[in-house]
């Protein structure tokens, strides 16, 4: 489970995030939601462990581990996935070559063996198989050329592959039509565990009738100010959020 | 204070108790004595047992090297170097040879460890006797190797199946004794004694090195090797290649250095000379290991090196491939001269700078024939406080009508203390001829690192994939076999170049 207490942060000396209490059980997917610019992807950053992103005070710990004394990689190998809001590109890095190397790093980080080229290929050509992928995106390089879709559906496929026990997706959904949104939602749905959380960032309702969230947060202004079941994703898509603020 | 000047109180403290004086004793010799002079060129050519016109060539050679001066063009900086301070024959006594891998300096084979040189194979390289006897095979494409050891070629295998073809692959010592008619003809005819210092100072006092003839319509049926290794303390390292493919003939080689650390400059000249034939081709890799020095610049090769091709043959091709990820100090601009009508001449090159290495490097581009065509992909990554140059020169005389270059220079910077430059020189005397340069300059971004790094990678893991994709270009141009080293070389190369 994901614990948050009390979680500061700064960006170039900007206080960002200004005390964020949050728990994410494990088996549990949770929502969070919040206009632009409020901490979002901030947050993410900082649990994934981003230089840059300060952290100022409070804890954040997953399965009782702290992750904020971790190095990036090292939270990764712990179990922490990050589905970024903007996928980066590695020109002349084979996606496969890329995946293999991730994969094998986090096997390496949790003890297990390594795959060889022939057990990833058919590893990696079940998981396209699932989110109805062409088996050209292992060929080309990272991210390189991929439309907005593919890029997103390729950090799909990052964690469908690497198995995390935290996933976070930072607006998956955005820029997806709706084939490849449920899609997308198929694959997290597809990862739900007893030992498995997710914390899905959005602006939109619509992912959320995909993939149910046992509860939804809204973040304003670096803080949790509301918290509720999936009603509370449908009744801002109808007022937004300024009757939440104004409720707060 | 002179570079070499340093350690050779301790060389000497070392060689005295074996060395004995004057020229009279050659037998016994490991060294011809320090300092460079007439009498040097005769020692070698005698040692060698070379015939009268090759010594006389060497002379003349010296005689031009003596009126000219040290190239000071290349954006290198180096103290001036004592070239009466070095010794310039070492021939390693057998008995001086460790016996095992156990008597091998540690760290050496820590490094072939690292990029997944076989036992076997590390033996060889680390002048193991006995190592090279048999070659090694296990299932894979077999790569004939000759390995040259300071001066002196220790180890060529595949000989016998090579004859099969009439493919002639051996020291050029023993060429000049066997083939003396073919070394004759082409010896210095495409990078002449005189064309610049060290061209001069090789043609004098070049030890060993590789000679290969591949006959009329054959090709090579396996890559030919050639492993360069400087054993000895302040000795320079002056081999001298000569390859020629006859009409139709294809062949491909390889050349790997590597050297011991030491902290001393030890200098590197030598020479490659290759000639293609009508129809012929050749590539030529090279993964260029040297010991770059330590993190604070001390000790590491001066690679001053000439390498030329001439495509004589109509439709002939030259290519060659380079990945230069070690010596202190690079030097070497891999040329073709396109002289056959429609031949065709590549340089696909990955050059990285380090903490203080130096690197002046690229190709030359000389069209002659009618509609020949070049291609020049240049990777140059700078890292710590390493400075890299390209430098290369695309000459359109006026009888290349139709001819065409394509040219693409990309620098990539890790960290701000290092620096990347591009110095293109076109000369075009034909109207028709098509020049074209690209060039472009980028860095590692944070965001690349920190995605690596969140899928699990650690940063210098993250680093060696990055760099690595930007070189793919020139990496799919290597053997396969060799492709895998140097992308594990790279990787090596830049460690401790982040973070
Ligand atoms: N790298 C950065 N440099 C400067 N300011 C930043 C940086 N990242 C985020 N911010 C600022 O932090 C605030 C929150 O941004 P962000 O976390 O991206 O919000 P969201 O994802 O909810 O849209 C914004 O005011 C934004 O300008
Ligand atoms: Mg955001």
């Amino acid at each position: 489970m994901l614990r948050i207490e009390g979680l500061t942060a700064e960006v170039e000396g900007k206080p960002i995030l200004k005390g964020i209490d949050l728990e994410v059980p494990a088996g549990e997917v949770h929502a969070i939601m919040g206009p632009n610019g409020s901490g979002k992807s901030t947050l993410s950053y900082v649990l994934a462990g981003r230089e840059g992103y300060e952290v100022t005070g409070g804890s954040a710990t997953l399965n009782g581990v702290d992750l904020l004394g971790m190095e990036p990689e090292e939270r990764a190998a712990a179990g922490v996935f990050l589905a970024f809001q903007y996928p980066v590109e590695l020109p002349g890095v084979g996606n496969a070559n890329f995946l293999r190397t991730a994969l094998n790093a986090i096997r390496r980080g949790k003890g297990e063996s390594e795959l060889d080229a022939m057990q990833f290929l058919k590893l990696a050509r079940a998981r396209l198989k699932e989110l109805q992928m062409s088996e050209d995106m292992l060929k080309r390089g990272v991210n390189v050329g991929f439309s907005g879709g593919e890029k997103k559906r390729n950090e799909v496929l990052q964690m469908a592959l690497l198995r995390p026990s935290l996933a976070i997706l930072d607006e998956t959904d955005s820029g997806l039509d709706i084939d490849a949104l449920k899609i997308v939602a198929d694959g997290v749905n597809a990862l739900r565990a007893p030992d498995f959380s997710a914390l899905v960032i959005t602006h939109y309702q619509r992912l959320l009738d995909y993939i149910v969230p046992d509860k939804v947060h809204v973040l304003m202004q670096g803080r949790i100010v509301q918290t509720g079941g999936p009603e509370l994703a449908k009744q801002l898509e109808a007022s937004g959020y300024a009757s939440v603020q104004a409720a707060a | 204070m002179p570079a070499v000047a340093e350690t050779l109180d301790t060389v000497q403290s070392v060689t005295e108790g074996t060395y004995k004086w004057g020229f009279e004793t050659e037998i016994e010799m490991d060294f011809a004595p320090k300092g460079l002079n007439e009498d040097t060129v005769r020692f070698i050519s005698a040692e060698k047992k070379e015939p009268e016109w090759l010594l006389e060539w060497r002379l003349k050679a010296f005689a031009t090297w003596q009126k000219m001066q040290e190239p000071r063009w290349p954006a290198v900086k180096y103290p001036p170097i004592d070239y009466q301070d070095a010794y310039y024959y070492a021939a390693p006594k057998k008995k001086d040879g460790p016996k095992s891998l156990d008597e091998v300096d540690p760290e050496l084979l820590k490094t072939y460890a690292k990029l997944g040189i076989p036992l076997k194979e590390q033996a060889i390289l680390a002048g193991v006797e006995g190592a090279g006897d048999s070659p090694s095979e296990g299932g894979r494409m077999p790569i004939a190797v000759d390995a040259v050891f300071d001066s002196v070629s220790v180890a060529t295998s595949y000989k016998e199946r090579l004859a099969k073809d009439g493919i002639i692959f051996c020291a050029i010592s023993e060429a000049v004794q066997e083939h003396p008619e073919l070394v004759k003809q082409y010896l210095g005819t495409v990078v002449p004694p005189g064309d610049n210092f060290y061209a001069a100072l090789n043609s004098a006092v070049f030890t060993d090195g590789s000679f290969v003839y591949i006959p009329k319509g054959v090709r090579c049926p396996m890559e030919l090797s050639t492993y360069f290794r400087i054993n000895a303390k302040s000795t320079g390292q002056f081999e001298r290649t000569l390859i020629i493919a006859d009409e139709g003939a294809i062949v491909s080689y390889l050349e790997g250095c590597t050297a011991p650390m030491r902290d001393e400059n030890q200098l590197h000249a030598a020479v490659v000379e290759l000639v293609a034939l009508d129809d012929a081709q050749i590539k030529y890799s090279t993964v260029q290991n040297w010991y770059p020095g330590d993190a604070e610049g001390r000790g590491g090769i001066y690679n001053f090196v000439t390498k030329r091709a001439q495509c004589r043959g109509k439709r002939s091709k030259v290519s060659w491939t380079q990945v230069e990820t070690g010596s202190a100090i690079t030097w070497k601009y891999p040329s073709c001269v396109l002289l056959g009508d429609d031949s065709v001449g590549e340089f696909y090159s990955v050059a990285i700078t380090n903490n203080h290495q130096q690197a002046d490097t690229g190709t030359k581009m000389i069209h002659v024939g009618k509609r020949t065509t070049s291609t020049i992909v240049s990777k140059g990554i700078s890292a710590g406080k390493g400075q890299n140059t390209y430098r290369g020169l695309v000459r359109v005389a006026p009888t290349a009508s139709g001819a065409r270059n394509f040219t693409q220079c990309d620098s990539l910077l890790i960290g701000d203390q290092c620096g990347a430059h591009t110095v293109p020189y076109i000369e075009n005397r034909n109207m028709s001829a098509k020049v074209e340069h690209e060039a472009t300059t980028s860095r590692i971004a944070e965001d690349q690192l920190f995605y690596c790094r969140q899928r699990g990678l650690s940063e210098e893991d993250a680093v060696g994939l990055i760099v690595n994709g930007f070189c793919r270009e020139v990496l799919k141009e290597l053997p396969m076999e060799f492709a895998v080293e140097a992308q594990k070389l790279l990787q090596i190369s830049l460690e401790g170049s982040v973070g």
